[in-house]
Formats: structure tokens, sequence, C-alpha cells
């Protein structure tokens, strides 16, 4: 890897990885989705240090360039936070879905309070 | 309310829009059952239907937004237990359930026989599906995809299910407080749901019965839905079986 590329990604890395921390800081990201970031930042960040590991990798997947493990790193990276996000969204739904039931049951409730009452005024 | 008997009954009916017919069906359910309270769900309906209902005699509970049948259903059964009510017997608004199976289905539940009874097109003799008075007809498609649930959920049960997709079903109090869980399939829950209640213990009972036509409106298995509604009912099923044995309530 040439040095300025090394210095592009080193650079490309640790920006990623103060953005998420200070997303996290100003509360406008939960921790929960912070950590794949975080982890494949720092990831990146140790294969651009020791290139002979991406290397390494590269040569066990069978693939020529080191620059192919870093795509389908990134593709792998993608997936997973689609993954996070589909199971993020099956909790939401199942919360939304009891709210709008106890909601109702709760209008229901109360309609049924201003009916009694409205009984007994006429009674 | 009609609350006064020892055991109380309550008739579920999940509407969407259906102001044009639900006063008819729901006049129908207290003419059968004088005793029956009847609560609405309202599935977000734009129309008069929750009006209809309560000028009709019945309780409406009113979901703020339509979040399909599955919620509306599961909604009615949370009402069922917060009333204490013992029995339950759901049923479509469009008219196409009679209310006149009612006191059988309850009764069966009551009896003690099963946990659910569920209202059957095709059990018994061929002219209970399509007799000329009951004006209902199943389309082929629709038939074979009913006859192939039938068969799946039966091999899976090892019971002999025959319309597993029928939304016509009585329950008890106990069935009740295990579907209100989280795991409720509110998703199209049908044949899927037969799999789990009999995985968790609870007897299943079908009875025959005729069904009446929709006259207007629209099914909620029109346009490319069926598709994954198959895909989700056999992945639904499959999941059942994979996952340890529900416990009871």
């Amino acid at each position: 890897m040439l040095p300025r590329q090394k210095i592009a990604m080193i650079i490309i890395c640790i920006s990623i990885f103060i953005i998420i921390l200070d997303l996290v800081r100003r509360r406008r990201l939960k921790e929960e989705y912070s950590w794949l970031w975080l982890l494949t930042s720092s990831a990146l960040f140790v294969l651009v240090i020791q290139y002979s590991w991406l290397e390494l990798i590269t040569e066990a997947m069978g693939a020529v360039l080191p620059t192919t493990t870093l795509f389908i790193g990134a593709l792998v990276f993608l997936m997973f936070l689609s993954i996070q996000f589909s199971v993020r969204i099956s909790r939401l739904t199942d919360q939304v879905k009891n709210m709008v039931q106890e909601n109702a049951l709760l209008r229901e409730k109360i309609e049924e309070i201003k009916d009694d009452k409205g009984g007994l005024v006429d009674g | 309310m009609k609350t006064r008997c020892k055991v109380k009954r309550l008739a579920i009916v999940p509407a969407f829009n259906e102001g044009a017919r639900i006063e008819r069906v729901l006049k129908k359910i207290g003419e059968i059952d004088k005793e029956i309270d009847i609560v609405v769900i309202d599935d977000g309906s734009t129309d008069d239907t929750g009006l209809k209902s309560r000028l009709a005699g019945a309780r409406v509970v009113r979901l703020s937004s339509n979040m399909g049948y599955g919620v509306a259903i599961q909604t009615g059964y949370k009402y069922a237990l917060e009333k204490g009510y013992d029995y339950v017997v759901q049923l479509d608004s469009d008219g196409q359930h009679d209310p006149a199976y009612i006191p059988q289905m309850l009764g069966a539940t009551m009896s003690g026989d099963a946990d659910v009874v569920i209202g059957s097109r095709f059990l018994g003799e061929k002219a209970v599906l399509e007799t000329p008075e009951a004006g209902y007809k199943v389309g082929v498609a629709r038939r074979l995809g009913i006859r192939l649930f039938a068969f799946v959920t039966s091999k899976l049960i090892g019971l002999k299910i025959s319309d597993p997709t029928s939304g016509y079903r009585a329950l008890n109090k106990r069935i009740l407080a295990f579907l209100m869980n989280d795991f409720f399939p509110y998703d199209y829950p049908d044949a899927d749901v037969i799999v789990l209640v009999h995985r968790a213990g609870f007897k299943i009972k079908e009875l025959p019965m005729a069904m009446h036509d929709r006259a207007t409106g629209t099914s909620m298995h029109s346009g490319l839905r069926p598709v994954y509604y198959i895909f989700k009912i056999f992945l639904s099923m499959l999941m059942t079986l994979l996952r340890k044995k529900p416990s009871l309530p």
C-alpha cells in the first residue's frame, strides 16, 4: 500500500470513529447502533496499520487484490447493519402494536366511564 | 351492557370500513344470543363503522390507525380478558360468518370439548360448503391454497384440520391469556396459530358451517398479498415447530 493511500485510509478510519463517538455524545445516535460502526472502523484501522494481515486474509479468501478483501468487508458490514435495523424495526413494530392496542383499550374505558356517569346523571 | 349471567360471553367483531353491513351483522348476533356482549374492534375505519356499531348496541374499541386483522383480533382478546369474559367468539363484520352458529360454537367450548372451536367450510357433507342459500363460492386457487394449508397443518399436528384459514372461532379464557403474548402472529394469524396452540397443549375442534359471500368490499387477500401470505404462514409454522414449546398460562 502506498504511504499516501495508507494516510488517507487512516484519516477515514479515525474520522468515522470520532464522528460516531461525537454522535453518541450529543445523543444523536444510540449506543446500541454505534458498536458496529466503531468495530468496523477499528478493524479497518488495524488492517491498514498491519497491512500484512490484510494480505494474509486476502490469500486465505483466495482473492488476488487486498482491495477486494476490503470491498467484501464493506459489503458484509452493510449487510450486518441492515440486519441490525431489521431486528430493531421488528421490535419497534411490536412496541407500536402494543401502544395502539393499549391506547384503544384506554379510550374505550374512558368512554365507558363517561357513559356510566351520563347514565347516573340521567337517572 | 348485558353482563348479568354467571358465564360471561363476548362476540369480537374486527371491522375496517364496514359501515354498510356491520349493523345487520351485529343485530343478528343480538337476536341469536340475547345474553352475549359485543365488541367491535374498529381497525382505523374512515367511514361510520364505529357509529353504526354503537347504534347497534355494541361497545367499540377504536384503533388509532389501520393495523391489520391480527392486531385487531388480539385487541379483542385483550379487551375480553380485561373485562373478565369467560368465552369469546370471533367473527367477521362483512357478513361472511353466519351468527346463527354462535350457540353451537360457544357450546362446544363451554362444554369443555375444546379450548378453541373453528368453523369449517369443508367439514361434513359437501352441501354445507356451497348451498345456494349460503351463496358462498370458493375460487379454484383459493380452494387449492386452503387444501394445501389444511394438509400441512393436519400433518404437522397429527389432527385432521379441514379449514385452517377460517376466522370464525370460539375460544375460552385460558387460550385467550395465551394468545395475548407478543408471540401471537398478528401478521395474518391463521394456520400458524393452530400449530402454535396445539403445540402448547390446547384442544382444537372443528364444526361444519356454511359461509356467505362478501357482497362488496376488499378482501384482505387481494393483490399480491396471497404470495406473501403463503410464504409467511409456512415460515411461521416451521419456526413454531423449531422453537421451544410455549408454556401455558
